[in-house]
């Protein structure tokens, strides 16, 4: 078998059209940047008040639009051509497009799906109004579907993304595998890494963990911060009076939890913690809840994130338990944020008020159990058999620290933006009719505050991709073989100037999926902020 | 400030004396076949097996230090860095009364370990803030002054697509581009002939690092601006440094120009500018003199807000680079439960991030005259 080159034979046609389409593009786009700062913007006015523009400025941006166009067209000829011929004719960028072919296909078809449908869709379909977010949907779109094709049917890949071919060791791109048999991919498309593992499937396999990964945890952060940020920004006097029912519920509360501290703890740790619930009390009874969380907020924000993950994330302290008991406080949100959510709308209809909260919040109460507890970690409540979740403890780990890092942003972010939409009309019309604090809350506020969020979640996506990635880079959390982007750079790093690809491969991967999520939520900012 | 300090450095006391994490330390610094037993006894003779509280208050220097005499015989004190006491062993050694505790990777004073390290960081620092804070305001002000131009959207993309690409990213491809001797730009230059170097910059910053020599005297500056001069010029070339210098420059670079890009949008569109381009002036003057200074206030407490998240940066880089500053010292403490040393980054890190919110406020104050303090 014989190496591949980048392009192929079909290459030695293609390659010098699209070097001069290129050269072309790079001089119009130069002599438009120059043009930009020495015409004058206008040449006159039309009858209708419109800006004349300089007809030599037209002529350039003419030729500046022809040359993009050519070179776009150009480069999806490339992946055409791969997809339809495969590395036989296009080299290594034709194997790729071959491989990737069922996500061009699915891209394809959801594309035209909602362009057709686009006035239907509300502000998704707005989205492909703006090409900036279209780009950027089409990015993360790509990842989304490697994951589930790649991840979930195994179709993307060429190799097993742990087996290791001897001889393939730091390989460069398009290396033929050695002793492969009929029905193996012959190829290496992206070569071998330092441990003779092929590039291109551990970047694609690796997209799995990272696409899962983000968005849950980042789901999660949102859950926290707005069941927090809800209340902080919107109650602001002391939520408990001196004997109340409220106060000898948070009194008994706190008298449990300092009594099992003693019970678990050491003797003076108790005694700091018992203060400390004390204190908490005090100060809720004297300020306002904001001034509480805005507090412990402050101090997580004050950690520096690199410090809290090398405490957070190393054995020893998985050991003691410490983020299975994180998890414990961390996931009980989501399950408190739905469960309140639905009593504060349902709580008017005694009919069904009960089977709707109840019933939610005891499915999600088991999804809870079953995503803390787990075998062999030192919190194991639920009976295996009930265990419908198995999160391995490393996955725990990361997951937990990223949604700890990602919490007190978002609770600062929804709770500022509570602070601006409770002094409206409609909230005070919803307190003359004697709603709940919490209808209002849920109800009134956060479907208002939405469009922030929503382009917030995609940006907060990106970081806690980021984040992931940081903690691969330095080897903390998944184990060193895991074919997630942060661990593969971590492990290409060090031969890096000898055998640059096993690295590059999966900063670009991430880099493009980053940059697709800013894109996207650039292109949902813009479109909603047109209505 | 100090509440939050205090409750932080106890968090991470709490965290690095855990007990799984100072068998991990016996093991690392007396040897890894130690029984059980040995192990308890190692850090019995340390100090290190009472409640937590009292350790805090030792380190904090509120509590008198510990004497054990050990099983060995060897009365050990904090004060004499858990080794034999002397007659000039003190009785009182915390942060109060200056002192950090001794580091146990560096096996040197923790104040020595971070004074050297961050003048180095410094340094870096230094050139990062030359690179970015300019080149942030630039990009920005040229995106802002006409937004929704072509010029405004180019650049916009530009400071998404930095946004987007995090230090380790970045510094990879700036390795793989410029100091591989087989990819990127380097060999196809030394094939033309163009240079005669193997690769055009060092992917690596160790040389950076050095150490100043003892003999190293700068005639025209005083003694005491030497150590200084040799971080910020002598140490460091173009070769060694600039790599990590634009690798941390453009993540934070991004964030900023895009922040300024907001603010000289919003200035260009209010009525005083527009009252000015009515009477004639040109836009020229408008930006430069009627724009400018009113769209720098909110990217100065950007600026500020942004250099704690830049430690990230440079724990990255100095990782990818080998260079021994601060951040490199944060993974070397982190990863053996230094535990002094990693209190010490902590504290060095919560007192930066605090200083920085505290001087955006003034500052913030000092720059807009609609905020006056009566």
């Amino acid at each position: 078998m014989e190496a591949l080159t980048w392009t192929g034979p079909l290459g030695a046609l293609l390659n010098p059209i699209i070097q001069i389409v290129t050269l072309c593009f790079l001089i119009a786009i130069a002599i438009q940047i120059i043009g930009t700062m020495a015409l004058p913007a206008a040449r006159g006015f039309n009858s209708d008040g419109s800006i004349q523009i300089h007809f030599t400025t037209r002529i350039i941006d003419r030729a500046v639009k022809y040359c993009l166009y050519g070179f776009i067209t150009l480069l999806s000829l490339y992946v055409i051509i791969g997809a339809v011929l495969g590395a036989s004719s296009l080299g290594i960028i034709g194997g790729i497009s071959r491989q990737l072919l069922p996500i061009w296909m699915s891209m394809i078809a959801i594309f035209t799906a909602s362009i057709i449908f686009k006035r239907k869709l509300g502000l998704y379909g707005k989205l492909f109004d703006s090409p900036i977010g279209m780009i950027g949907f089409a990015l993360v779109i790509f990842w989304v579907l490697v994951t589930l094709l790649a991840g979930g049917l195994d179709m993307v890949v060429t190799h097993d993304e742990l087996s290791q071919v001897s001889g393939m060791k730091n390989k460069v791109p398009g290396t033929p595998v050695r002793g492969a048999e009929v029905g193996d991919y012959a190829h290496y498309l992206l070569g071998g890494d330092n441990l003779a593992r092929d590039v291109f499937s551990r970047a694609i396999k690796g997209s799995a963990i990272v696409i899962v990964i983000a968005p849950a945890a980042t789901l999660f952060a949102f859950m926290v911060g707005i069941t927090l940020g809800l209340p902080a920004g919107y109650y602001e006097s002391a939520p408990l009076h001196f004997k109340t029912k409220g106060f000898y519920l948070t009194s008994g509360i706190a008298l449990v939890f300092s009594i099992l501290m003693f019970a678990i703890a050491p003797t003076d740790i108790a005694i700091l913690i018992t203060i400390l619930s004390m204190f908490v009390i005090w100060m809720l009874l004297k300020t306002a809840v904001d001034t509480v969380i805005s507090f412990l907020a402050n101090l997580i924000l004050a950690f520096p994130v690199i410090l809290l993950f090398f405490l957070l994330v190393t054995p020893e302290i998985v050991k003691t338990g410490l983020p299975n008991y994180m998890a414990m406080i961390l996931f009980i949100f989501p399950v408190v944020f739905f469960g309140v959510l639905l009593n504060a709308r349902f709580h008017t209809r005694p009919d069904i008020r009960w089977w709707i909260v109840g019933g939610v919040t005891l499915i999600l109460f088991w999804f809870y159990l079953s995503m803390v507890s787990e075998i062999g970690s030192p919190v194991y409540i639920l009976p295996n058999f009930l265990d419908g979740i198995s999160l391995p403890s490393e996955i725990l780990v990361v997951f937990v620290s990223v949604v700890f890092v990602n919490s007190p942003t978002v609770f600062r972010i929804v709770r500022g933006l509570t602070l601006d939409i409770k002094t409206r009309d409609y909230v005070a019309a919803a307190q003359t009719r004697g709603e709940s604090s919490w209808y209002i809350m849920l109800w009134e506020i956060l479907p208002n505050v939405r469009g922030p969020l929503i382009v917030d979640f995609c940006l907060r996506i990106g970081y806690t991709t980021i984040l992931l990635g940081t903690l691969g880079f330095f080897g903390l959390g998944l184990e060193s073989e895991s074919p997630d982007w942060g661990t593969t750079i971590n492990a290409g790093r060090r031969l890096l100037s000898i055998a640059p690809v096993p690295a590059l491969v999966p900063a670009l991967a991430l880099m493009s999926l980053v940059l697709g999520l800013n894109l996207l939520a650039d292109g949902l900012r813009e479109e909603s902020l047109k209505d | 400030m100090i509440l939050t300090a205090i409750c932080l450095t106890f968090v991470v006391f709490v965290m690095t004396n855990l007990q799984p994490n100072l068998e991990k330390l016996a093991k690392t610094q007396g040897n890894f076949r130690m029984s059980d037993a040995e192990v308890a006894s190692y850090l019995g003779d340390r100090g290190f097996n009472r409640p937590m509280t009292i350790k805090y208050g030792e380190w904090l220097g509120v509590v008198p230090s510990y004497r054990i005499i050990g099983r060995d015989g060897q009365t050990r004190s904090r004060c004499s860095a858990h080794g034999p006491v002397q007659e000039s062993t003190v009785k009182y050694c915390g942060v109060i009364q200056g002192y950090w505790g001794q580091s146990w990777v560096f096996k040197e004073p923790v104040a020595t370990v971070i004074d050297k390290r961050l003048s180095r960081t410094g340094a870096l620092m230094f050139w990062v803030f030359l690179l970015m804070i300019p080149g942030a305001l630039i990009l920005g002000i040229l995106a802002g002054m006409r937004e929704g131009s072509r010029l405004d959207r180019t650049l916009s993309t530009v400071t998404i697509t930095t946004t987007a690409t995090p230090e380790y990213v970045s510094g990879v491809i700036f390795i793989a581009l410029l100091a591989s001797s087989k990819f990127g730009l380097s060999p196809l230059l030394n094939s033309w002939g163009w240079t005669e170097k193997r690769t055009i910059l060092k992917g690596s910053a160790t040389s950076a690092s050095k150490d100043m020599p003892a003999d190293f005297d700068i005639s025209f500056l005083p003694q005491f601006l030497d150590g200084l001069w040799f971080r910020l010029a002598e140490a460091p070339n173009v070769e060694n440094f600039l790599l990590p210098v634009i690798t941390i420059a453009l993540y934070g670079m991004g964030y900023i120009a895009r922040m300024t890009r907001a603010s000289m949008a919003e200035v260009m569109t209010s009525q005083y500018i527009r009252t000015a381009r009515l009477k004639g002036v040109s836009f020229r003057n408008i930006v430069l003199r009627h724009a400018l200074r009113n769209a720098l206030i909110a990217p100065f407490t950007v600026i500020m807000l942004q250099i704690p998240w830049l430690l990230t940066g440079v724990v990255i880089v100095e990782t990818l680079f080998n260079y021994k500053g601060f951040g490199w010292a944060l993974v070397q403490a982190a990863s053996n439960n230094d535990m002094d040393l990693l209190l010490a980054v902590s504290v060095v890190s919560v007192v930066v991030v605090l200083l920085t919110q505290l001087i955006s406020d003034i500052g913030y104050v000092f720059l807009n005259p609609r905020i006056r303090i009566s």
